[in-house]
């Protein structure tokens, strides 16, 4: 049994959620990384040192940057088909690549996985996480993507890794051609791997009054989060939305604030440690799930929290 | 240009389901059913395409029990112009319905297949990527913008960090997100003319493809609740709490 994990990055630093994958990996057997990028070395500097990890395996080439998934997909269903477990993390790269890699192995593919209860085992979300099911795979290869908040970090130890190995050579897809990005500046951590998130929904009423939620964010080292209301509404861009079809946070503390607590949008951050929801209905259903609520105007609770805040 | 558009009939979004108590499956019975938003997001984009001259003609398919007609003719009534009935009495796998699609594409030569990123009952994700797999066609997942020009798509993608946009050959497969656009309301008249339209039946066994699953469920089990918590009654107090009994800042 050999399980691979498909390192996901910015082609300069390890994307964190990889730390996690690799962990749930290491419950199966014999763990192998591999890192397709344009430039490889500072990814594998950040890898070399992971506890019980055999190899790296590496490609890199030009085509890799942009990680499309039909050349990624086409080189691991090429050059791993005699491994038994090929692991990715649930971003957005991942939820590209690995259902096409599937596809190319005629495999079932098992996304979203919360636990690994054996080698054959898996426990999943349905339902906007409102179930939990037990899977027991038939599949010869498993493809898994894992859910990062789900798993702790691997550890970092001193030894290094086996060897790190060119591997395969690419054939670039002639179909698909990636164009540019517009990718969302920020200086605080990234959201779903901060320590605290402030999240802001439809209450805020416009994209000024987020400035708000902000000041109280960069107060507490907080990324910034938001319901899916917020970003139709163009409040803040796409790439914030918490929720079953954005993304899954479960950080220290979880800041709800104007927003209803919708089931799509707990799917996303239920699991959080501490929850509280600052609302002007004190029926909201935030409130069914916060550690403490407050029911309150935001716009008089939040700067107030802001200012007495140290 | 064709387009096929593939519809899932799933539990509404509004029902909170609840898990069975003998633990095999979610409650399905008596529950609203709809099509899935994203589906319907994937239909109103096609119709678009449509009315801008670009496509002439929207195929929706759809495989299940006989009731998926009805998701079928929900796409006929926003104005998809046929349907495709896929009769299929055993539970399906994305892996399973991607083969059927495979198949029923290879039929009808679509030039580009919109579909929703993911189902909202079994939150997959996997269906789109594994079908362009099999069909060998590039993939554009996540579309929030989608642009037609000569034998080209342009698509702006929602990633992890903002937005991406590609350019893919046609024929090419789609995913919808959730901002791509706002799905019309079927208008009664709408309604009354979808049950004119066409739908096509296929019986599942006539393809002759494996959709033995790979995933045998062993258990659905509700997800851990969480200890109820108080409601505090000043900034002041939550500030307290929060430092001295969760600790968290
Ligand atoms: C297929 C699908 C997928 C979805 N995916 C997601 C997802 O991933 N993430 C997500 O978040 N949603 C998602 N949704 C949408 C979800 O159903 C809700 O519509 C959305 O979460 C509501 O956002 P909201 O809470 O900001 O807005 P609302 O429900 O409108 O709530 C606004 C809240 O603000 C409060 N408020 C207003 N003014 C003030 C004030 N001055 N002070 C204090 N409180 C105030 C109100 O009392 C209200 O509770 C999805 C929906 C569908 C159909």
């Amino acid at each position: 049994m050999k399980t691979l994990v498909v390192v996901d990055h910015n082609n300069n630093k390890l994307e964190k959620s990889t730390l996690n994958t690799i962990k749930a990996a290491l419950k199966l057997e014999n763990v192998d990384l591999l890192v397709l990028s344009d430039s490889c070395k500072d990814i594998c500097n950040e890898l070399i040192h992971i506890k019980n990890i055999n190899n790296i395996f590496t490609n890199e080439n030009d085509a890799f940057k942009n990680q499309l998934a039909e050349d990624s997909a086409n080189f691991i269903a090429e050059n791993f088909k005699d491994y038994t477990n090929i692991l990715f993390s649930n971003t957005s790269n991942g939820k590209n690549i690995a259902p096409r890699l599937a596809g190319l192995l005629d495999t079932m593919i098992i996304p979203d996985v919360i636990e690994i209860v054996d080698k054959q085992t898996f426990k999943r979300p349905i339902y906007a996480g409102n179930a939990i099911a037990t899977c027991k795979s038939k599949n010869k290869i498993n493809i898994i993507t894992i859910r990062s908040t789900a798993f702790e970090e691997a550890e970092i130890g001193n030894e290094n890794v086996g060897k790190i190995q060119e591997i395969g050579s690419l054939t670039t897809n002639n179909q698909t051609k990636y164009l540019n990005s517009e990718l969302t500046k920020s200086e605080r951590p990234e959201l779903t791997s901060a320590d605290i998130v402030v999240s802001g929904g439809r209450g805020l009423g416009s994209a000024e009054n987020f400035q708000i939620l902000e000041k109280l964010a960069d107060k507490l080292g907080a990324a910034m989060g938001a319901s899916r209301a917020a970003v139709d509404a163009g409040y803040v861009p796409n790439d914030w939305q918490v929720g079953q079809t954005g993304k899954i946070v479960a950080p220290n503390l979880y800041i709800a604030v104007g927003i209803s607590g919708a089931i799509q949008h707990l799917a996303g951050m239920k699991d959080s440690k501490v929850i509280i929801g600052i609302n002007k209905d004190e029926e909201a259903p935030i409130f069914s799930i916060s550690d403490y609520g407050l029911a309150e105007d935001l716009f008089k609770a939040v700067p107030e929290m802001e200012s007495k805040l140290n | 240009m064709k387009i096929l558009v593939p519809v899932k009939r799933v539990v509404d979004y509004n029902v909170k389901v609840r898990v069975k108590k003998d633990e095999t499956d979610v409650e399905l019975d008596n529950v609203k059913m709809s099509m899935n938003p994203f589906d319907e997001i994937a239909v109103e984009e096609a119709l678009r395409l449509k009315e801008k001259g670009v496509a002439s003609e929207i195929i929706a398919v759809s495989i299940g029990l006989p009731e998926v007609q009805e998701t079928i003719r929900n796409a006929l009534a926003m104005g998809a112009d046929s349907g495709i009935f896929v009769n299929c009495t055993s539970k399906l796998e994305p892996l399973s319905v991607a083969k059927i699609l495979t198949s029923i594409g290879n039929k009808i030569k679509p030039d580009l297949v919109i579909m929703g990123k993911q189902a909202i009952d079994d939150d997959m994700n996997a269906t789109g990527q594994m079908l362009s797999a099999m069909l060998n066609w590039g993939q554009a997942t996540f579309a929030s913008k989608l642009e037609i020009q000569d034998k080209k798509i342009k698509v702006g993608r929602e990633i992890d960090g903002g937005i991406e946009n590609i350019e893919v050959n046609l024929p090419a497969i789609v995913t919808t997100d959730l901002r791509l656009n706002e799905p019309r309301y079927a208008s009664l008249p709408n309604i009354m003319k979808a049950k004119r339209k066409p739908i096509d039946e296929i019986k599942v066994e006539d393809l002759k493809i494996d959709i033995e699953p790979k995933l045998e469920i062993l258990k659905v089990e509700e997800p851990k609740s969480r200890e109820a918590g108080i409601m505090v009654k000043s900034v002041d107090e939550m500030i307290e709490k929060l430092k001295n009994e969760a600790k968290v800042i």
